[in-house]
């Protein structure tokens, strides 16, 4: 018997019960497109998320001031961590070689006036060289002056200006920053957020006007920018060797770069991606307990049928060989529509949520198809066997139902 | 063509052990034409199962066309009922999503025979059988008599060495019975061995050879002088 034949006769059976066939098939479909659709979801959130911080440029090196791992041994002088000041960022660049950019960050929010519109806004003090380490572009105007560390200028975020000059060239404009006066001198192109700062709602202003205006001494983070064909890692670690110097020998400085911190993130999002498609696959698995039901009816309807496959000499495994690829191609059929709903929803999500990316892996959609035909397999079994070991004597004395 | 030597069946009902069949010794010949009668409970239809292949005796040895049934594995038996066994049954036992002419491609399609072989042949039984119009017909587009000739069409295409009959006018009105009977002894004639089991004795005495069962053993194995093959009319089934 060819497996055409084999096909056609079992697909036959199908036929017969259209309704419960497709309530099983309905059961299966929803297991698969949840589990695409979980996984999409959570793929979704890993490439959002790996997104966000893959802008930032793979060869940065991110200065946060304080420690945050754990040390082993309790320390006897004062944990108290040192600020970071500007004259560390500025040793950081001219001891350790590989670095070529340095940008240091401060980092406060005050009010913008410019006429009579006001508005909310994150300002950030920093220096012209934040423009190439952060790969902003500028839409009319220039950055902040490479000589002038403390001049009252500032360079608006494309909201910004749209809100405060919204029909009015703002270049040589005033905004008032808190109790400071500045002059526009650029606008930077719309970019939106990265690592959840919107860069379209932020003003920039000199690194050192920022810390008088803010009245601080410490800045909020150090960028430094790698040569692309240096070691990143030695690069970090000098660094740190060189802060830890000029803060008296402590370590009170953590390093963060878009490595490490792409790899963190994968790895949370991987386990939540795998989280999400375990609960799903529970549903594929009820949904596999839906066809075995159906098929154990089956068998036990089909009973004179068994016989009689027996008695004009169906083999044992042509008896199971039938019923497993039932049981088979209930599921399979269910996996398919279930892709495919799957995908489709998450196609609608996309429309409706264009921002967040849905993404089905690769993996999940192969895995959707090869565990429903599994399923069905593995769950058909015990009532192929059942059907199999009818007695069929017994299958063929049962009167009509 | 069959051999049986000291069959017995015994089937575990409960605590007490039910003897069906308690040693029955027989032998028909090849191109026989025999019923086995008896009322119910005396181990008919359990002899025409163990004739069939689709049970196996307790004890005793089965011997069909000089081979030794009884210890065969159950792949080898399912082989022994596909090539030599044809089976008739009351109820048909047609399956009801396939035509007349799928229900007689059955048992080609578990002997994996070629599809276009197969459609031929089924086509060649529906002649046979006079049912050529009624090949792409459901069963239950069909009437009783006609179910049944399909299933003798189905019985007969894989050319089976011997046709077991079980009640084979049972469900049947008497003239599509005697049609029915008609069919299965001009198949007779052309040399396939007929066994019927039946309670009718209408049916069973049209037989050249008549056995009665009573309690699991043989107790009458007759020539019927009655029977007189190719002379009188058949006479009316009932």
């Amino acid at each position: 018997m060819n497996l055409l034949d084999l096909f056609r006769f079992a697909t036959g059976g199908l036929h017969g019960h259209r309704l419960r066939t497709g309530l099983s098939v309905l059961g299966v479909a929803i297991g698969v497109a949840s589990v695409i659709l979980l996984t999409s979801l959570g793929e979704g959130a890993r490439r959002y998320v790996t997104g966000e911080f893959a802008t930032l440029g793979s060869n940065l090196l991110i200065l946060i001031p304080g420690k945050t791992e754990t040390a082993g041994l309790a320390p006897l002088v004062s944990t108290a961590p040192h600020d970071l000041t500007r004259q560390d960022a500025e040793a950081v660049r001219q001891r350790v070689p590989q670095i070529r950019r340095v940008a240091p960050v401060a980092v406060g929010t005050a009010s913008a006036t410019a006429g009579a519109r006001s508005r909310e806004v994150t300002v950030i003090g920093t220096t012209h060289e934040l423009l190439a380490i952060r790969h902003l572009k500028m839409t009319s105007g220039r950055f902040l002056p490479e000589d002038l560390p403390d001049a009252a200028v500032c360079v608006l975020g494309a909201r910004v200006q749209r809100e405060l000059f919204p029909d009015r060239n703002p270049l040589g404009q005033r905004v008032r920053i808190g109790d400071w006066r500045f002059r526009v001198i650029g606008v930077i192109e719309p970019r939106g957020t990265s690592i959840g700062l919107d860069l379209d709602e932020v003003v920039e202003i000199p690194v050192d006007t920022a810390l008088r205006v803010f009245n601080r001494t410490g800045l909020f983070r150090v960028l430094a920018e790698v040569n692309p064909n240096a070691d990143l890692d030695a690069a970090g670690r000098a660094a740190l060797e060189v802060l830890r110097e000029r803060h008296a020998g402590q370590e009170d400085v953590t390093l963060l770069t878009q490595d490490s911190v792409l790899t963190t993130f994968n790895q949370i999002l991987g386990v939540l991606t795998a989280a999400l498609a375990g609960i799903a696959a529970i549903s594929l698995g009820v949904a596999g307990l839906g066809i075995m039901n159906v098929m154990l009816v089956s068998v036990s309807e089909r009973t004179r049928e068994i016989g009689l496959l027996k008695a004009v000499g169906a083999t044992h495994a042509q008896v199971v060989a039938v019923f497993l690829l039932e049981a088979a191609v209930l599921a399979t059929t269910g996996g398919a529509i279930g892709l495919a709903a799957g995908l489709a929803s998450g196609r609608l999500l996309e429309r409706l949520y264009p921002d967040f990316p849905v993404h089905a892996p690769e993996w999940a959609i192969l895995a959707a198809l090869v565990v429903s035909c599994s399923v069905g397999v593995i769950f058909g079994i015990l009532p192929a066997r059942q059907a199999a070991r009818l007695d069929p004597v017994e299958a063929l004395m049962r009167r009509k139902a | 063509m069959i051999q049986l030597q000291g069959i017995e069946r015994v089937y575990e009902v409960g605590a007490s052990p039910v003897r069906a069949l308690r040693g029955v010794n027989l032998s028909i010949a090849r191109g026989d034409y025999v019923s086995i009668m008896g009322p119910s409970g005396s181990g008919k239809s359990t002899l025409l199962h163990i004739l069939g292949c689709l049970d196996r005796p307790t004890a005793g040895s089965y011997r069909l066309a000089g081979q030794e049934t009884a210890d065969l594995p159950e792949a080898e038996l399912s082989r022994v009922r596909r090539h030599q066994i044809g089976f008739i049954f009351q109820f048909f036992h047609l399956i009801p999503r396939l035509t007349a002419a799928g229900n007689i491609e059955l048992p080609m399609v578990f002997a994996g025979i070629p599809a276009e072989e197969r459609r031929e042949r089924a086509r060649r039984s529906l002649e046979v059988v006079g049912l050529t119009a009624r090949a792409g017909h459901r069963p239950d587009q069909l009437s009783g008599g006609e179910q049944q000739r399909v299933a003798i069409a189905r019985a007969v295409v894989m050319e089976p060495a011997v046709l077991l009959a079980d009640e084979p006018t049972g469900n049947l009105d008497s003239v599509s019975g005697s049609e029915v009977v008609r069919l299965i002894e001009r198949m007779n004639t052309d040399g396939l061995t007929l066994i019927v089991v039946t309670h009718d004795p209408q049916v069973g005495g049209r037989a050249r050879r008549c056995i009665r069962l009573a309690d699991g053993l043989v107790v009458e194995d007759t020539e019927p002088p009655s029977r007189r093959r190719s002379a009188a009319p058949a006479p009316e089934v009932t």
